[in-house]
């Protein structure tokens, strides 16, 4: 964005401090618009006719450099690009890299259907949410326009997860758009050859579009022709090579494009980018090394600036790290990653239930508690206030000691002669250290759970309930 | 005298002035645009009739400008999309990063007979002048892998142990074993049980290994201590002595230990100091000030361990901070501006990589573990070389080789024949 401090920003607003955003003043409101946490238009006074103009300025001025796009129609739809800087830490990437899986016209109907169910079905749950993929590629390998449009057909009808349309051949990309013209599918490419038929398609379909050039001067022609048709919703695909010094080259580009549109402001080439880690597939034939190196690209291009790329392998081996480390790049490092401190139950605790401890940090607090909830162990769990560290750091560092264990139940008001039979309290078991200074802080009996609490089931049928003293 | 006139009434302004451009033009809903003291003549109108594409264009953009929304009702008609014949000519080219003045310092270790030791080979790291792979400048030297050997059987996943069974009870078959068979460039000998909470086994006992490591195998090694912030000074001491000159590495000096009695036997053995912190700048800033001007350590006997959190685990933290580490290095922290190791290893202990299963029915099936481990470890790793990392302390075999491949592509040492993927889309896979 072109202004960079709130007092820049404020100049533009009402001024009123009427605090109808939710911020009690118009210079709280700026800075929130600066951190891309607040929009425009939670601004009302902005939205009316006498502040018009500054909103409209504004709007310009505020636009991210890398230009964001819609794919997809619904609650499906998925944004692309948006990102205003090439670091993480100066503020955080938005829009995290969308996964296109890819299907093509020659599959068996049964074949398809199965491969596009697995697609939207994925998941994996983490830190109080599921990970999911994101969209559909289908290839046109027949070369057949009709067949590709009959794939295109079936796999609208059984997903509603945005489509990129995948073929050089212009007729097959019409055939393929009538049938899908009100899904806002991703057109997949225009090149040096078939550039004049395809943008006629985007301006008449109203599609988004994706160029393809290995070659950067012509990479940037073609979105400089398709911005001066008005087509301005475009994915550049610089061309991912999967190996050897043309993989190096790859990697350039990405870092190039992106630094030419972030740092240097260059409008002709900022936007959303396309890796192809699919490659992978180009060069080894085997499953799984196929899988581990297309694993290897997408992360490559996950972390240098993709913001839509084309996958081929649903082993759960490469999906796993991938929608992981995805998180691990677009997750806002300005966000605190610390739940409340203080004790939680986990389904419906009775006097019998387990009193379990753990830290505040969410990443542990959300897994322990998934792993109780999903195996219905009804308990009481204690978040330790370790200013977000978890259990093994905590312990090393001191922030999780006996008296913080003790303060945590005192604060909640958790008695344990009232609110159990057994005064019994199970620490994790990386923090089996502290089970004497935490019996002599607080007089209970101190039982050390599995390191790991993906053990807590079997540990309970070994050990729960406790054997009376 | 302000004079308003409506958006709907412009056709018919211009109809009368033989305004053909307009005739396309739909316009509904009745928009006011204020014209101001600028005033509205027919005149004006007809001077501008000439060129009026324009004319119309620019109307429509006052009406923008004021806040109308032309767009949605003009029906798309009035921005006509214009028709290329020719594609617009372009060149491509991006600036070279001018902040990033200050190098990496260069470290080397291991010692060959030529500089007082016995290694057949040594390892340099750091040296960068941009982020790794980066076309700003050519990386000096590409990654390293240093494979770790333990001074006893300890738990390990499976995937990893089953490599290994029959090198468990011999640090020195181990060690031979990782860089004949696996690749390693470097061998880590963990002196884990010197713990006094797990064998506490004496600093004489310790040495006595590492001697045998040195025996072993002629390329240049880590020596780990037990992670006992009470035990390690003397353990690393001692280790330090029997290896003289040998420029090992020593694993490590903290801020929560007596770093100072590492830092002197570094200096008076002729080794090289891991610097290690956990997640935090300052704290490594603060560290790497010490040895340098408190502990007197040389700037070239510097390596740093920012600390590695496994992938899901903490590593959106470990890859910023080193991010940032090297960021800050290159553009002129004389605090920062060394290389980094990564105790890769970690990413064992992400659940995905060892259990058989989800614990969670919701998920979707995890697969074989035999596969997710490995690729746990090489993403871990290759996410931090992208980072800035140089060094990686490693346990897989299979994930040694993959992130050497990929870091080594990167770095530009792989040729393969060129490949034409113009046809991606229609390949056959």
């Amino acid at each position: 964005m072109k202004l960079n401090s709130p007092l820049q920003v404020y100049k533009y607003l009402p001024q009123i401090n009427c605090a109808e955003c939710g911020d009690a003043t118009c210079m709280a409101f700026a800075a929130h618009l600066i951190d891309r946490s607040k929009k425009l238009e939670d601004c009302p006074p902005l939205l009316k006719d006498e502040f018009k103009k500054k909103y409209i300025e504004l709007q310009t001025l505020l636009a991210p450099e890398i230009r964001q796009i819609t794919i997809g129609v619904g609650e499906h739809a998925r944004k692309i690009g948006g990102d205003d800087v090439l670091y993480r830490h100066q503020l955080t990437f938005f829009n995290p890299t969308a996964f296109a899986y890819d299907v093509w016209d020659t599959m068996q109907e049964s074949e398809l259907v199965e491969r596009i169910n697995k697609i939207q079905n994925f998941k994996k749950f983490y830190v109080g949410k599921f990970l999911r993929v994101n969209m559909v590629a289908v290839r046109c390998v027949s070369g057949d326009a009709l067949k590709f449009a009959g794939t295109v057909k079936k796999v609208s009808e059984t997903t509603g997860l945005p489509l990129v349309l995948c073929s050089f051949d212009p007729a097959a990309l019409k055939a393929a758009l009538e049938v899908v013209k009100d899904k806002n599918p991703l057109i997949y490419a225009a090149t040096e050859k078939n550039w004049g038929e395809v943008a006629e398609l985007a301006m008449n379909y109203k599609v988004p579009v994706a160029l393809f050039s290995p070659d950067l001067d012509k990479l940037k022609s073609l979105a400089a022709t398709f911005n001066e048709m008005g087509i301005k919703d475009l994915v550049l695909d610089p061309g991912t090579y999967p190996q050897g010094k043309q993989l190096k080259e790859t990697f350039e580009r990405f870092v190039k494009l992106r630094r030419a549109g972030i740092k240097e402001g260059q409008k002709d080439i900022a936007y959303p980018l396309m890796a192809v880690p699919l490659g992978a597939w180009l060069i080894y034939k085997d499953a799984v090394t196929a899988s581990y190196w297309e694993t290897v690209l997408a992360s490559v291009f996950i972390v240098r600036y993709a913001d839509v790329m084309m996958l081929h392998s649903l082993e759960p081996y490469a999906m796993l790290p991938e929608v992981h480390l995805r998180d691990t790049i677009y997750t806002d490092p300005r966000t605190p990653v610390k739940v409340a401190p203080g004790v939680n139950e986990v389904g419906s605790p009775t006097k019998d239930s387990p009193v379990i401890v753990t830290t505040n940090f969410a990443l542990t607090y959300y897994t322990v508690e998934s792993d109780l909830s999903s195996n219905k162990i009804n308990c009481y769990l204690a978040a330790v206030d370790t200013d977000g560290i978890g259990v093994e750091a905590a312990v090393a560092g001191g922030q999780l000691t006996a008296a913080k264990i003790k303060d945590t139940f005192q604060k909640a008001n958790f008695d344990f002669k009232e609110k159990t039979t057994h005064s019994t309290l199970i620490l994790p078991g990386l923090a089996a250290r502290l089970q004497g200074d935490v019996e002599d802080a607080t007089g209970l009996r101190i039982m050390i759970g599995p390191p790991d609490s993906g053990r807590i089931p079997g540990w309970m049928e070994k050990n729960w309930p406790p054997k009376p003293k | 005298m302000t004079k308003k006139i409506k958006l709907s009434e412009l056709g018919s302004l211009f109809g009368g002035l033989d305004i053909q451009a307009l005739e396309g033009v739909k316009i509904e809903g009745d928009v006011e645009i204020d014209l101001g003291q600028l005033g509205f003549n027919p005149q004006m109108a007809y001077a501008l009739g000439h060129e009026t594409a324009q004319v119309a264009f620019h109307l429509l953009n006052i009406s923008r400008i004021l806040g109308y929304p032309v767009d949605q009702m003009l029906g798309g008609q009035a921005a006509a999309p214009k028709r290329l014949s020719k594609l617009i000519e372009s060149k491509f080219s991006v600036g070279k990063m001018e902040e990033w003045k200050t190098p990496i310092q260069e470290v080397v270790l291991g010692a060959t007979s030529s500089d007082g030791g016995s290694r057949k080979s040594t390892v340099t790291l750091g040296g960068e002048n941009s982020l790794p792979y980066y076309f700003d400048s050519p990386m000096p030297h590409r990654n390293y892998v240093t494979m770790d050997v333990f001074d006893m059987p300890i738990n390990m996943a499976k995937a990893v142990k089953s490599n290994y069974e029959d090198v468990i009870n011999s640090p020195a078959e181990w060690a031979k074993k990782v860089v004949r068979d696996f690749g390693a460039d470097m061998v880590t000998i963990h002196l884990i049980s010197t713990d006094p909470n797990i064998k506490d086994t004496s600093p004489a006992d310790a040495a006595k290994t590492v001697e045998e490591v040195l025996q072993a195998v002629d390329v240049p090694i880590v020596i780990g201590g037990s992670g006992n912030p009470e035990k390690d000074p003397a353990v690393l001491e001692k280790a330090a002595e029997v290896a003289e000159g040998e420029r090992c590495l020593l694993a490590s000096a903290s801020l929560n230990l007596d770093y100072a009695r590492i830092a002197e036997a570094a200096k008076k053995y002729n080794h090289v100091v891991l610097s290690w912190t956990q997640l935090e700048i300052n704290a490594q800033k603060e560290l790497n000030r010490k040895l340098m001007k408190q502990c007197g350590v040389a700037r070239e006997n510097i390596l740093m361990d920012p600390t590695t959190a496994a992938l899901g685990y903490g590593l959106d933290y470990a890859y910023t901070n080193m991010e940032r580490i090297r960021l800050a290095g290159l553009t002129g922290d004389a605090e920062l501006n060394f290389p980094m190791s990564s105790g890769t290893t970690n990413a064992w202990g992400a659940r995905e990589a060892w259990m058989v299963s989800s614990p969670l029915k919701e998920d979707s099936d995890w697969g074989p573990r035999e596969y997710r481990g490995p690729i746990w470890e090489i993403i871990t790793g290759l996410t931090l070389s992208l980072a800035g990392n140089d060094l990686f302390m490693m346990m897989h075999p299979g994930a040694v080789n993959v992130l050497k491949e990929i870091t080594q592509t990167l770095y530009g040492s792989k040729e393969t024949e060129p490949l034409n993927i113009d046809n991606w889309v229609s390949a056959v896979l």
